[in-house]
């Protein structure tokens, strides 16, 4: 062990380490469109969300390691609903959370020997959809606002571009899932990996839904989804399907 | 005594991530409470550092010496009668809306009945404040555990839940501040209503067919005996419901009938494997208008007759 290590030195050292970690893995995606807010990762894992629920209209999407961004899902879902329990359920915002994220993630980059590999995004689905809000959460507690899509990890700046090019506003559900897929395929020169129902979460934050808005999309009607992606037909793809409840997890 | 941990302190030692909450150990959002912020769980006081209680006996609310210890409580607002009822595909609950202090009235339009989660519901007969304590954190219990594990808890894994919150206030139970709740829940793995009741120590215990708590209970379950049929379909069981609720308010002081003056009907809520579903006031004005306007040819409600068929 060297006797003394300049700060910026063993910044940078972390913030490389952690970097290349989070570069590592798979890209994740955030896109705006007219009923709400789309979320989407490739995922093969039926059972290890990167994609979930923090409170009524606010949910939390990761990338890196899961079980760091796993154990600060739950704590964030606590602290939404503890804040929503003292004071009123419209006192929990997206704002208030993911400052409290930054925080967390700042804090343990800083003290802690191994910084944390994720990267994180909450986002708010407003009443119409000029209020709603995207944050990104870096690996150093950096928190950007950011407008309309985000992407982060993998190679982030690659899928972010790719999502300008095709983000447009009020864009219909089948839209925006094409324009996130074919972002998601960017970095990959060419060769589109498997963007079948099984290899893909997505998630969305339905503004019109009462009370919860976090929903699910798998299964059956990730299948129907992906086909009309595809086709770019545009059925009714905000109709709920006979049988399904509010129960995010349900298929 | 557990130390408090607040938001933002640099005290925290144990977490991965220091400053902010220990990782949560449980899901269960009335047991991180009970650590976290113990005052916050329905009945209870910040306990003063002079006067600690005996060991173990966490629920006592007043300090011995403290104003209001070992004497009677204030007069505070006590909400009453509650049925329910089995119904074909689901359940009925149901609640009058009169709330009373001593012999006033001091409120018309109380809401006892709640939307626990998805596929139950609850009503509370008591203390008004605290039973509205309970609905609330038992919602948030509920849909934590929903959203920490990824799946909701089973229909008895709510009423056990339940009974540990309602086991949990008995401290202020002795004292006065007393509230009970009946919980029913649309059992999606065998596609029928059940109903759970409880004591001040908890329970849950289930009933069958028709249940009822609260001041009137006694005089609702005597209607219910007498109207309550097997498989009822929902409007029938509903019907009986407004006329159990009726027969209590005739004849206890404590629950109110129908306002029809104000428009202040009971509370009804149904719940079957569409969720749960409140009826609305032009719902329950049309239940309650046709089960008033019977009674004025007939006060006393519908007849049974004498031998069973």
């Amino acid at each position: 062990m060297p006797f003394y290590v300049s700060p910026e030195q063993v910044m940078k050292d972390k913030a490389d380490y952690a970097q290349k970690g989070i570069a590592r893995g798979r890209s994740g995606v955030v896109i705006q469109y007219a009923g709400g807010i789309l979320f989407v990762a490739p995922n093969a894992s039926r059972a290890l969300h990167k994609i979930s629920e923090i409170y009524d209209r606010i949910a939390f999407a990761a990338v890196g390691r899961y079980n760091e961004y796993e154990s600060l899902r739950k704590l964030g879902v606590t602290y939404a609903d503890i804040t929503g329990y003292q004071f009123d359920r419209r006192d929990v915002t997206a704002r208030g959370i993911a400052n409290w994220y930054a925080q967390q993630l700042g804090t343990a980059f800083i003290e802690s020997s191994k910084p944390p590999e994720i990267e994180i995004i909450v986002a708010e689905a407003g009443e119409t959809a000029d209020n709603d809000q995207i944050y990104r959460i870096r690996f150093d507690g950096s928190v950007t606002d950011e407008h309309g899509f985000a992407a982060m990890g993998g190679q982030a700046d690659q899928v972010a571009t790719a999502l300008k090019e095709r983000f447009s506003d009020a864009m219909s559900l089948t839209e925006a899932l094409a324009a996130a897929l074919a972002a998601l395929a960017a970095p990959g020169n060419g060769e589109r990996p498997d963007m079948s129902a099984s290899q893909l979460e997505v998630a969305v934050l339905d503004r019109d839904r009462p009370h919860r808005t976090f929903r699910r999309i798998q299964g059956t009607r990730l299948e129907e989804l992906l086909g009309q992606t595809s086709t770019g037909t545009t059925a009714s793809e905000s109709q709920p399907e006979p049988g399904t409840s509010a129960n995010p997890d349900e298929e | 005594m557990r130390e408090r941990i607040r938001v933002g302190s640099d005290l925290d030692g144990s977490g991965r991530f220091p400053g902010g909450f220990t990782a949560p150990r449980t899901s269960s959002f009335a047991d991180f409470l009970a650590s976290y912020a113990p005052d916050l769980l329905p009945g209870r006081m910040a306990p003063r550092a002079a006067h600690t209680p005996a060991a173990g006996a966490e629920g006592l609310p007043w300090a011995p010496g403290a104003p209001g210890a070992g004497g009677v409580p204030p007069e505070l607002p006590h909400a009453t009668t509650i049925v329910t009822a089995v119904c074909e595909g689901g359940v009925i609950i149901a609640g009058d809306r009169r709330a009373t202090a001593g012999n006033m009235i001091s409120k018309r339009d109380v809401d006892k009945v709640f939307r626990s989660d998805e596929f139950s519901a609850m009503g509370i007969a008591g203390v008004a404040s605290i039973g509205l304590e309970f609905a609330r954190l038992f919602q948030v219990e509920l849909e934590h555990y929903e959203k920490m594990e990824g799946r909701s808890l089973s229909l008895e894994g709510k009423a056990n839940r339940l009974a540990t919150m309602v086991r949990g206030n008995i401290g202020a139970a002795m004292q006065g501040l007393a509230v009970v709740p009946l919980f029913v829940g649309y059992d999606e793995d065998t596609g029928i209503g059940r109903m759970f009741s409880y004591d001040v120590a908890g329970g849950p215990y289930e009933e069958h067919r028709f249940h009822s708590i609260g001041s009137g209970s006694l005089f609702a379950r005597g209607a219910l005996k007498k109207l309550y049929r097997d498989n009822m379909p929902v409007r029938d069981a509903v019907t009986a419901c407004v006329q159990a609720l009726y027969d209590a308010a005739d004849d206890d002081s404590a629950t109110g009938g129908p306002d029809l003056t104000r428009s202040i009907f009971p509370v009804i809520a149904v719940v079957t494997a569409d969720g749960f579903s409140k009826l609305s006031d032009a719902e329950a004005q049309e239940y309650a208008t046709a089960v008033v306007n019977e009674r004025m040819s007939s006060p006393d409600g519908p007849s049974a007759p004498v031998n069973a068929p």
